[in-house]
């Protein structure tokens, strides 16, 4: 088995019992990227001679005794909204094409610390506005499973360099469904924790109320290693959580099967049957359903339900999403950094903001700046913004409600398996309706995770969506895990190709 | 409220945006918006009469740092992606007062 | 001509005292060199955080209790949309929907008599940046220094109906917030700005007029031309039958006149909405109660304090409270030596004089209260003469020195040895040998020039009226 087709978890071991370094993991890697690069385009800066630097550091640590986590020597992606200090980070928008942040984002900071390595950065939908990575300004990513279709997105490179083996894990962010859905159309795992479990800081804003960072990787096990680092309270972020109640303290049954099995004994879990409704692709309705039914084999009680509002969701998400978005994307203006438009100062300084604005920001951001301008704007406020508000604690009490029947609620994370590419960018409004199954989440404010469970008639993985109540990702683990003890190993279904499900 | 994105309201969403479109883009952007908001304008069918609007996910509350010095200088990191920059300040066009 | 009534209502920045910013933990230290006080959530950067000051909070509560205000339990910051280049983020962090306090209110006094002003509302939020125009080029200079400089902003009704009201009133907010110590409050720096809104009516009439903003007042003196320039600006257009444009003007205080701000590229529409990045700020009873029993004796309770107990006069008082240092220094050097009247006479004597003199502030004062009381009770205890007390007065003004040390090294204790006084009587009796014949011919007038030399001779450390004695015993002789 070569290094790159290994779990991160497994690296981190091996590492430690001296079978390999972080060197020769992160070479491993980099020599996969020079072949499926040109092929996936999953990276939009990757500097080999700097992470193999990283990963001498990295080495150097593991033998002084200052790393000895799971993840030492590890390398790792993440997704260019994540600020690295020293190392571009441009949000895959024209407007930051020359930034190089001054600080590191905590989560940045935190990986350093366990000795985990940046690998590179990843492609993603400008400023994370788009399901599809098409938005970016250094052009798509291709799906590894199919070359004509998208990965999905916004964190479409993360989980496509995952799926392609050209990183173990990676760091992605999930505002509406930019974790999950991609780790459905790529075949990874991938987690958007409860909000605040996770530090924004040095995450470049999206929806700061809807934002959170979450772990990709090729297991359950992995995306739960990856937390355990990452779910720290911040004192630099005002919404980051004080406490780890809640929390998993890694895998559950060791890794075994057989163990993780157990959890879903007892485990009680509600289907929401608007999910697996109309609109949803016929694999992905018989793939949430087949999960479902093999959990209750396994000792858990599962039924459907109606969890309700789920026509209200996505006006809600667009609304709140674009108004926060059109305030926090204000501070792109050609002033302290990024990109200034050409010419601008002889015209005047509205004339600049315009241009360099105008210029730097690609169509897709532009559309959501002016709607959220809009639902804003004096006249307006009430009707939109407060609106989608309270509709916001609807849908919080519909999920609180929900919660109080069932441990965790059992869902896809997209309606149908990968588009193909270009599919989307022409009507937007049908774009945002893929967003359905995930936007919930974050308006809830709760965790959800997505792994693969089969594969379609055309061969492309199908996810299924475990969400869980705030800061119990403790339940979500457990029947994440127990639902990969049912699927068995990923690779296995992989060669089964075109599964039971289809 | 559909029928809201007239020329006038469009203009004044440019301006405050900071952004510009050319005729043709901005007819076509009033088209998506009013688009978009005619599918928000779902949300009129629900009875919000006495729902508190949600600002953060979950309750949280009197978060604070404590009043101490805890940055240096770090004017020149700060200062070294600015498109303009004299006498380590950033530099803007002549704003008029 | 019609009689019109003026109405104003102020908009009072104040910015806090803190040691750090209101969201970040950078300097917010006065003068230091443009943006080496900034970090990424100051200037603005991508992915920054801000995260609140407790003291900005404890701040707020305390003036808004001293100003009589109503406290919001639940509070939020909300975030202003506008672009400027000042403001890093394009929009500033401030309060709309829920600001910490409401409801208070001040009492003035003017020549009119005592009115009460009421208090809108107090909120916190950040300063913007500073811009410096280049004056050759075509440009302006951003520096972020000031930039979350924590300000809080007291908004109060149209309550005043004249420049004189506007003075007071702002003299009543400086002299509450210094004494609180939440604000130095000085308008020439800055750390107090006022926008006046001012709108004229018909006497008599019960509805307002349009109002006006004006900015850029940053003196009292200003203060009063601008709303008096505004006043006649806007009856003049009243008279000539056309109407007042609601808008913000910019006083400019060397021309005495105003002109309008807006540029048309600002379209007015702040789109404030609550900020997700902060959360809210509940305050409970305990955190009123502690911020209560912290609470500071005001200038007016210093002043019935120092006429009261140590039976000052009111000008006497009222000129030791101009600033709370001073009066503090006043206190405690009372305190320790008991004597208000001596303490008081320093204080407004040649401290104030060298004060103006060297020009420092109250709250520079090098000397301990300490030392001042130490000084007093080595005049009150005859140890020193008027003389001697200035010089070593000097001293502690200039460093801080302990009076008895500094007597005992320079020798200034006042000459009690009789022998040493003898001696030194008979050295001048026999240099001005003319003057004795002088004065036993009859000259009384010599006395007192013989008397002079003998102090001189002691270099003033000889107690006047051991002088007189010892000399007129010897001439007798």
């Amino acid at each position: 088995m070569k290094i790159w087709e290994m779990t991160a978890v497994s690296i981190g071991e091996r590492i430690r019992q001296g079978e390999f370094t972080s060197e020769e993991a992160v070479r491993s890697f980099l020599d996969r990227t020079e072949g499926e690069e040109e092929r996936i385009h999953a990276f939009v800066h990757l500097d080999g001679e700097a992470a193999i630097r990283r990963a001498r550091e990295a080495d150097r640590g593991i033998r002084e005794g200052r790393y000895a986590g799971p993840l030492a020597g590890v390398p790792v992606a993440l997704k260019d909204n994540i600020c690295t200090r020293g190392i571009p980070t441009t949000c895959c928008s024209k407007i930051l094409a020359d930034f190089v942040p001054p600080y590191s984002a905590t989560v940045a900071e935190l990986l350093e610390r366990a000795g985990a390595v940046i690998l590179g950065k990843t492609n993603m939908d400008e400023f994370a506005m788009g399901s599809t990575t098409e938005t970016s300004c250094f052009g798509p990513t291709k799906n590894p499973w199919d070359v004509s279709r998208a990965p999905g997105g916004s964190s479409g490179g993360s989980c496509a360099a995952v799926a392609a083996g050209e990183a173990p894990a990676a760091l992605g962010s999930d505002t509406g469904g930019s974790i999950r859905q991609p780790a459905s159309w790529c075949g990874v795992t991938g987690i958007k924790p409860t909000y605040g479990r996770v530090s924004r800081y040095g995450l470049i804003a999206y929806g700061s109320s809807l934002d959170q960072i979450g772990p990709i990787g090729r297991d359950v096990s992995d995306c739960a290693a990856l937390l355990e680092i990452l779910a720290v309270h911040d004192p630099r972020d005002a919404t980051s959580a004080a406490g780890k109640n809640g929390f998993p303290g890694g895998p559950i049954g060791g890794g075994k099967p057989e163990e993780a099995l157990r959890g879903a004994a007892g485990l009680r879990v509600g289907i929401p049957e608007a999910y697996i409704g109309e609109g949803t692709d016929l694999a992905v309705r018989r793939g949430i359903l087949q999960a479902g039914e093999a959990l209750l084999q396994a000792g858990a009680l599962v039924e459907t339900f109606s969890l309700g509002l789920e026509d209200y969701v996505i006006p809600a998400y667009y609304t709140i999403a674009s108004a926060e978005a059109s305030s926090n994307l204000a501070r792109f203006d050609g002033v302290k950094y990024g990109r200034r438009a050409e010419k601008a100062p002889e015209d005047g300084l509205h004339e600049m903001y315009k241009k360099s604005r105008t210029e730097g920001f690609g169509p897709e951001v532009r559309r959501r700046i002016l709607l959220g301008t809009f639902a804003l704007s004096s006249g307006y406020y009430d009707a939109y913004y407060l609106k989608a508000l309270k509709v916001r604690t609807l849908v919080q009490k519909a999920f609180d409600r929900a919660f109080e029947k069932y441990d965790v609620l059992l869902a896809p994370a997209a309606p149908t398996t990968a588009s193909r590419l270009g599919e989307s960018l022409s009507d937007p409004l049908k774009m945002y309706l893929g967003d359905i199954d995930t936007v919930a989440a974050n308006l809830a404010g709760i965790p959800g995770l997505s792994m693969p469970w089969c594969l379609d008639e055309a061969g492309l993985p199908v996810g299924i969506q475990i969400m869980g109540n705030r800061f119990r990702e403790d339940l979500v683990f457990r029947a994440a895990f127990a639902c990969e003890a049912l699927r068995g190993s990923w690779a296995e279904v992989w060669k089964r190709e075109g599964g039971e499900c289809s | 409220m559909s029928g809201t994105i007239d020329e006038k309201t469009m203009e004044n969403v440019l301006i405050l945006a900071k952004l510009e479109l050319s005729g043709q883009e901005r007819a076509q952007a009033a088209a998506e918006m009013e688009k978009m908001l005619g599918y928000v304008e779902k949300m009129n069918e629900l009875d919000t009469s006495g729902v508190e609007p949600m600002v953060q996910p979950w309750e949280i509350e009197n978060v604070f740092r404590e009043d101490e010095v805890t940055n240096g200088d770090m004017r020149e990191e700060l200062l070294a992606g600015a498109p303009a920059r004299e006498d380590g300040q950033y530099v803007v066009p002549r704003t008029v007062e | 001509m019609k009689q019109y009534e003026t109405i104003i209502g102020l908009e009072v920045h104040v910015e806090l005292a803190t040691k750090t910013k209101i969201f970040c933990g950078c300097s917010t230290r006065f003068g230091a060199a443009p943006n080496t006080q900034t970090c990424p959530v100051c200037a603005g950067f991508p992915g920054a955080l801000p995260v609140l000051n407790r003291k900005v909070l404890e701040f707020a509560l305390a003036a808004g209790l001293a100003l009589n205000c109503q406290v919001n339990r639940y509070s939020r910051f909300d975030r202003k949309n506008y672009f400027y280049p000042d403001n890093p983020q394009n929009y500033q962090i401030s309060q709309l929907y829920l600001p910490i306090c409401h409801d208070g209110e001040v009492e003035i006094e003017t020549a009119a008599g005592r009115k009460v002003i009421h208090i809108h509302e107090i909120h916190m939020e950040e300063d913007a940046g500073k811009l410096i125009h280049d004056e050759w080029g075509d440009c302006s200079l951003v520096d972020f220094n000031r930039s979350g400089v924590p300000l809080i902003e007291i908004v109060s009704e149209p309550d005043m109906r004249s420049a004189d009201e506007v003075v007071a009133y702002l003299e009543a907010l400086r002299d509450t917030l210094q004494y609180l110590k939440v604000s130095d409050c000085k308008l020439q720096e800055g750390s107090m700005r006022a926008d006046v809104n001012l709108s004229v009516r018909e006497a008599g009439s019960e509805t307002f007029g349009v109002r006006t903003e004006m900015k850029n007042l940053n003196s009292f003196k200003a203060i009063v031309h601008a709303v008096e320039g505004e006043r006649e600006r806007q009856i003049e257009l009243l008279e000539e039958g056309k109407k007042v444009t609601q808008e913000t003007r910019r006083w400019d205080e060397n021309k005495e006149s105003s002109h309008p701000m807006r540029s048309k590229e600002d379209a007015k529409d702040y789109r404030y909405f609550p900020d997700p990045d902060l959360p809210p700020v509940t305050v409970s009873e305990e955190l009123l109660a502690e911020i209560r029993s912290r609470q500071p004796m005001l200038r007016g309770e210093w002043e019935r304090w120092m006429r009261e107990v140590w039976g000052l006069t009111e000008y006497e008082a009222s000129v030791l409270t101009s600033s709370v240092y001073m009066a503090e220094l006043f206190g405690e050097t009372a305190k320790l030596s008991g004597n208000g009247r001596r303490t008081a006479s320093w204080l407004m004597g040649e401290t104030m004089r060298r004060m103006r003199e060297e020009e420092v502030e109250p709250r520079d004062l090098k000397f301990s209260p300490e030392h001042l009381a130490a000084l007093i009770r080595a005049e009150d205890e005859g140890r020193l003469t008027p003389h001697s007390a200035k010089k070593v007065f000097a001293a502690m003004f200039q460093e801080d020195v302990d009076p008895e040390q500094y007597m005992e090294e320079q020798g200034l204790a006042v000459v009690r040895d009789e022998k040493v006084l003898e001696e030194a009587v008979d050295r001048v009796l026999a240099r001005c040998a003319k003057s004795v014949e002088e004065y036993m011919g009859g000259k009384e007038k010599v006395f007192s020039f013989l008397v002079g030399q003998v102090m001189r001779e002691t270099r003033g450390q000889a107690d006047a009226e051991s002088v007189r004695r010892t000399l007129l015993d010897k001439l007798k002789k």
